[in-house]
């Protein structure tokens, strides 16, 4: 239990940072999704710089874990592609509905925001028919 | 201490947000990805006899469920505890749009009349949480992930994948900003 206090605290710093950067604000999203800021532009195109650089570290040099263990990172299945279009269109189409993504979502509950309940019910509906029909989807 | 209220700029909070991504993998070879945790809770509480659901769930999920109740106690101490008192500082332009859509409160992260319980008799309100919540459970597991796993985490590990998926994301809420969302706020 207690070597799984880090990602309590990876969490509750995510968490802080989701907020401070406003990232979890609908009208934030709606900026985005018109185009009128360069905020979450900036944030999301600066955070995959980052993780571009550190996984290419991590690789390159070999960086185990702190346990020592070799990192490893599961490729996406890039045999499919129907899935990543209509699902990632699904996706989008309630993100910017909703304005939050699973991260704010959770973030916002933090916040106060115990109407949040209601989104985290229905995405764990939605996942649950998902994995009930996905037999029948493209995938 | 005014960083403990103020809002953070972008070329701060962007690096810190990417900086998740090796955080994870070398505090223990984990993954990012928050949506997994949807799939979790069902394979926790209702698996039925979805083989979708019928997997060692503690062994693979213990530790993001575990980082998701962190996102949540850093919510609470981010906009809770050091609240940012004033309003989110979106564009004048963007105002003057969502104000010609019938939004009339800008006071706090979100819109207060659309995020109530109170919303929840409204149409507006039904769309916005009920199915905006749907469309990003069902959404994130059809597309593989959300934004952290494949935007970010994808992305950052050079997935031709996770780019469909991030367009793909984009084409979506390009959809609902500019045509479905004014016909739900009409």
């Amino acid at each position: 239990m207690l070597s799984n206090l880090r990602y309590l605290v990876g969490g509750l710093y995510f968490g802080f940072i989701l907020v401070k950067s406003e990232v979890v604000s609908w009208f934030r999203i709606q900026e985005m999704f018109r185009f009128q800021d360069f905020h979450m532009f900036g944030i999301i195109g600066s955070a995959i710089i980052v993780g571009i650089i550190s996984i290419q570290i991590i690789k390159r040099m070999n960086i185990p874990d702190i346990e020592g263990n070799p990192i490893s990172i599961p490729p996406k299945d890039s045999s499919q592609w129907k899935r990543y279009i209509i699902g990632g269109s699904m996706f989008g189409l309630g993100w910017a509905l909703l304005g939050a993504c699973p991260g704010p979502i959770f973030a916002l509950l933090g916040t106060g925001l115990t109407i949040m309940i209601i989104p985290i019910v229905t995405a764990t509906f939605g996942t649950w028919l998902y994995g009930a029909v996905r037999h029948k989807l493209p995938h | 201490m005014d960083f403990l209220t103020e809002p953070w700029p972008w070329y701060i909070a962007g690096p810190l947000i990417g900086l998740t991504v090796p955080g994870l993998l070398i505090m223990g070879g984990k993954k990012f990805g928050i949506s997994s945790n949807f799939r979790h809770a069902c394979a926790a509480c209702f698996p039925g006899d979805v083989d979708f659901f019928h997997y060692d769930w503690k062994k693979e999920g213990t530790w993001n469920m575990i980082f998701l109740t962190g996102i949540v106690l850093g919510g609470f101490l981010a906009g809770y505890v050091w609240a940012n008192p004033d309003p989110v500082a979106i564009s004048a332009q963007t105002v003057a749009d969502l104000q010609a859509l019938g939004i009339n409160s800008f006071e706090g992260l979100v819109p207060a009349d659309l995020f109530s319980w109170a919303s929840l008799g409204t149409f507006e309100g039904i769309m916005i949480l009920a199915l905006g919540g749907f469309l990003v459970g069902f959404g994130t597991r059809y597309g593989g992930g959300c934004t952290s796993g494949h935007a970010i985490t994808g992305i950052s590990d050079l997935q031709i994948a996770s780019v469909v998926a991030t367009i793909s994301f984009f084409v979506g809420g390009l959809i609902m900003t500019h045509i479905i969302l004014p016909l739900i706020l009409s």
